[in-house]
């Protein structure tokens, strides 16, 4: 179990300074997510052109993992269309969570997120951000829950 | 209580030979000695309940209350032995008064639908701290919504404790039932129970204590404190999980219905009228959980022999070392200081979630909670969305507290 695995470099510097932090209003999609164990919290807001996520930002509180994987997440997909953040999603969720999966060459920064898989208790942190931002996309506003 | 803990002449107490009792404390967590700071969760069992439960499992185990044949005696002298030893551990009258449920939760459930339910009504009150436990709050709610009575809550302060004044305040004629933490789970702070009870009393309410976090950590008297209720958990007292205690007074519980029906809580049962069994097994259907049982009483002996006072002295002393240890690190920040505390130590590290706090402590071995520990409400009114909290049982020693700060410090270099 190795500490540093889990908070690289980059894990600590997104946590401290979260990218693309705050509220967009009006929004055309936003969603809620709530992690009723450790009661973190966090909303995101895209707004959309076409398919394309043209802006989206994040708010909320939570621990080092949830943040920057939020950090992460707003700087990967933006610019995106929604089948290629599908696409995106998958790739981290299977870095996440299968114990030899490859960074995929495709994840950039996001590849910073492999350690979690170590620390099974953790990887809903990770992952709470990029199910808020499928609700937001999906449904245009929700709350959704990790439990 | 606590002015009991602070009047006791420290005792000789050999932590190290009672952490010979305990072989899991022999775990190696991450490559580092397990340090177990979560006894408030749940504590840790030694061989004397082991061997109980084994025993029992291995030499005395059928269903009870229903055969002629030994095992069957066998097993209903064990559970019901059990029931005895409870009795004398909290200084019940009678063992009519003692009500095996599973758990602090179910204790306050059954009172909460089997005494307040059919009483309460719209306009009556219901009447809990700001401190309490979601099993403290919850089945109340639940209750509200049955019967259209009202929740009161009386308010803290900001070092954790109840604002007797203003529990004063609220207490009125329509007042029906107290329920208050006899010791709060996530600060620690001790309520002054016996005041409480007779205030709301003298208004005519009943009171109902959660024990979960006092009976652990202190002598608990239920005919001196004059409880009406009073509930706490087998596995927070080095016993087993699944058994806990539900005490009532006799005549209160005699003139409650059934909560749950089934075997064991009748006398007959025709299909025109059943007549129920009497105390306390009315409030016992199905088949109980008698090695839990017996466990909890082994774990009474297993504390008795120890010393409750000696056990409470000895935390207290690893409470004051801790206390002072983290006050003396700038960032981090003690959560409830109350004048009268049990063993649990909340806290927070600046610029570090308590969830990533668990996660660094526990690659040096070292078990903490982190979370809400099941009082939002408590967490709510700091300001918070977690704490992390360390808890010490009677195999904790000082070198744990040294482990703990050391690993704190470790938390401060990951996040330098």
């Amino acid at each position: 179990m190795d500490l540093k695995e889990l908070y690289r470099d980059v894990i600590l510097d997104h946590n401290r300074h979260p990218r693309n932090f705050g509220r967009i209003e009006p929004a055309d999609g936003r969603a809620e997510g709530h992690n009723p164990l450790c009661g973190d919290r966090l909303s995101v807001f895209v707004v959309l052109d076409g398919e394309r996520v043209a802006d989206i930002r994040f708010e909320g509180r939570g621990c080092a993992i949830s943040t920057a994987s939020a950090s992460l997440m707003t700087e990967a997909v933006k610019g995106k269309d929604r089948t290629a953040i599908r696409a995106l999603f998958d790739k981290v969720h299977a870095l996440l969570t299968h114990p030899d999966a490859a960074p995929d060459g495709a994840l950039g920064k996001l590849a910073a997120l492999a350690g979690v898989r170590e620390f099974p208790v953790r990887v809903k942190c990770a992952s709470l951000c990029w199910h808020t931002l499928n609700a937001a996309l999906e449904h245009g506003a929700a709350t959704i829950s990790t439990e | 209580m606590a002015a009991n803990l602070s009047l006791a002449a420290p005792p000789p107490f050999d932590a190290e030979r009672v952490r010979r009792d305990f072989p899991i404390l022999d775990t190696m967590v991450n490559g580092h000695p397990l340090v177990y700071l979560d006894s408030a969760a749940s504590s840790q069992r030694p061989l004397p309940v082991l061997r109980a439960v084994e025993d029992y499992e291995t030499h005395s185990h059928a269903n009870v209350h229903r055969g002629v044949h030994a095992l069957s005696q066998a097993a209903t002298a064990a559970y019901e032995g059990a029931r005895e030893r409870i009795r004398r551990f909290i200084n019940a009258r009678s063992t009519r008064e003692i009500i095996f449920v599973r758990g602090t939760t179910e204790g306050i459930n059954l009172i909460a639908q089997a005494y307040a339910r059919p009483r309460l009504r719209a306009g009556d009150e219901i009447l809990i701290s700001a401190l309490e436990h979601h099993a403290n709050i919850v089945p109340w709610q639940m209750v509200c919504e049955q019967t259209g009575c009202t929740l009161k809550v009386a308010p803290i302060n900001r070092r954790g404790e109840l604002l007797l004044e203003e529990f004063l305040k609220l207490l009125n004629p329509r007042t029906r039932l107290v329920a208050m933490a006899h010791v709060s789970n996530a600060l620690g702070t001790v309520l002054p129970v016996k005041r409480i009870i007779e205030a709301a009393q003298s208004f005519g309410a009943v009171v109902l204590i959660d024990g979960a976090q006092a009976v652990p950590h202190s002598r608990v008297d239920v005919r001196a404190l004059g409880a009406d209720f009073y509930t706490f958990s087998g596995h927070k007292l080095y016993g087993p999980t699944g058994i806990g205690v539900l005490y009532g007074r006799e005549e209160l519980l005699a003139a409650m219905p059934p909560w749950q029906g089934g075997g064991d809580m009748i006398l007959t049962v025709s299909f025109e009228k059943t007549t129920y069994n009497e105390l306390p097994w009315k409030f016992e259907a199905g088949t109980p959980n008698m090695s839990g049982a017996v466990g909890l009483a082994a774990a009474m002996d297993y504390v008795e022999s120890l010393g409750v006072e000696a056990i409470a002295a000895h935390e207290q002393r690893l409470l004051q070392l801790a206390t002072a240890e983290l006050a003396r690190l700038p960032q981090i920040e003690i959560i409830g200081s109350a004048a009268h505390k049990a063993s649990v130590l909340s806290f927070t590290m600046k610029g570090v979630h308590p969830h990533d706090l668990g996660t660094i402590l526990d690659a040096e071995g070292v078990a903490v909670r982190t979370g809400h520990h099941c009082a939002m409400p408590v967490m709510t009114f700091f300001g918070l969305p977690a704490t992390a909290r360390a808890s010490f049982g009677c195999y904790n020693t000082e070198r744990d507290v040294a482990s703990l700060v050391q690993a704190l410090g470790k938390a401060r270099e990951v996040f330098a």
